[in-house]
């Protein structure tokens, strides 16, 4: 295994761009999805643009711009942001262990930037976060800024875009989902704990729940899962 | 909505999406959670990605459809199928959405 320490500073940023290039590629039509989205909802380009920089969360973007567009209110779009990204808290959890000699600034910025794509990255290589600390935070701001451009070509493309329908941009976050959905599956408890969730979130949904049926069903889909598991080990 | 309001909300995302991002890695770093709270927490990502995909799926006008031109529901067989096989979230999105488009063009679902 490479020692990040012996290598140097122009080498470790470089590092972290190449393993950084597969989440480029997802991030960059996502975002212009996100930016075509936003305008057609009514966002300004500047709150647009914002949001990809200081929240930096595909999903909850997503959801965000469909509420402001249905009149929701503030502390409705603030809470629901809230429990849609409670699952980063799981996984900057997971990684706090290997994170243990960083500065505070260095964990500020590296928590700041913690997506689904950059953690699975992360977290696949989490023995080396220690000592790799350039190369990860590389990692992370090459994820960012592409999902920073990736909104400003959907800026520009708002405008001349009519209808977003006729190109399937109203689908990118389900299709996103499914893409992380099937890397989170990597054993049986877990396409289990999904049904579970699933299931129940789809039967919450219909019975008149419309928000708090994410934060429900993933409680009860993650412990029936961890049922199972605790069943199946015995 | 007004544009000064929705600034004020994507400020308030920002903090509510950062702290649980944050906290952890400045407080949790060298403490060991019991394991049983680390099993559950394994679980949470497939549970809150499927409770937010799967009615967005199934579920059309308030009302359960798993019709054939449900649109939505069939392009996801597929790309559930290009996801499991290449492990592409890229691939993923750009199958996912030209599915939706070509349906749309040759008149299938909504």
């Amino acid at each position: 295994m490479v020692e990040c320490n012996k290598k140097g500073s122009a080498a470790a940023i470089a590092a972290g761009i190449r393993r950084a290039l597969p989440i480029v590629l997802g991030y960059i039509p996502i975002g212009f999805a996100y930016g075509v989205l936003a305008g057609k909802s009514g966002l300004s380009d500047t709150n647009t643009l914002l949001m990809s920089l200081v929240v930096f969360a595909g999903s909850s973007q997503f959801i965000a711009v469909g509420l402001f567009a249905s009149g929701t209110g503030p502390a409705a779009v603030i809470l629901t942001t809230f429990v849609v990204n409670l699952r980063h808290m799981l996984m900057a959890a997971s990684l706090a262990p290997f994170l243990s000699g960083w500065k505070k600034r260095h964990l500020t910025l590296f928590s700041f930037q913690l997506t689904d794509e950059t953690f699975a990255l992360h977290s696949a290589a989490a023995s080396r976060l220690g000592e790799c600390r350039l190369e990860a935070l590389s990692l992370n701001m090459t994820a960012q800024l592409s999902w920073v451009v990736g909104t400003l070509f959907g800026i520009v493309a708002s405008g001349l875009i009519d209808d977003v329908r006729p190109l399937g941009l109203d689908y990118a976050l389900a299709a996103m989902f499914i893409g992380l959905l099937v890397g989170q599956c990597q054993n049986p408890v877990r396409v289990v704990t999904a049904i579970f969730s699933g299931g129940i979130a789809t039967l919450l949904y219909l019975g008149g729940w419309h928000q708090f049926h994410i934060i429900a069903a993933t409680v009860a889909g993650a412990t029936l899962g961890l049922g199972v598991e605790l069943w199946t080990r015995r | 909505m007004d544009q000064t309001l929705i600034l004020w909300t994507i400020a308030g995302m920002a903090v509510v999406t950062f702290l649980p991002r944050l906290l952890p890695t400045l407080f949790l770093s060298g403490r060991n959670l019991r394991p049983v709270i680390v099993a559950w927490l394994r679980l949470v990502p497939p549970a809150v990605l499927a409770a937010m995909l799967v009615p967005s799926l199934l579920v059309r006008e308030e009302r359960f459809d798993m019709g054939g031109d449900n649109l939505f529901f069939w392009a996801a067989l597929v790309a559930f199928a290009v996801a499991w096989k290449w492990k592409s979230l890229f691939a993923t999105v750009v199958v996912g959405m030209g599915l939706v488009a070509l349906g749309r063009y040759l008149g299938w679902g909504m």
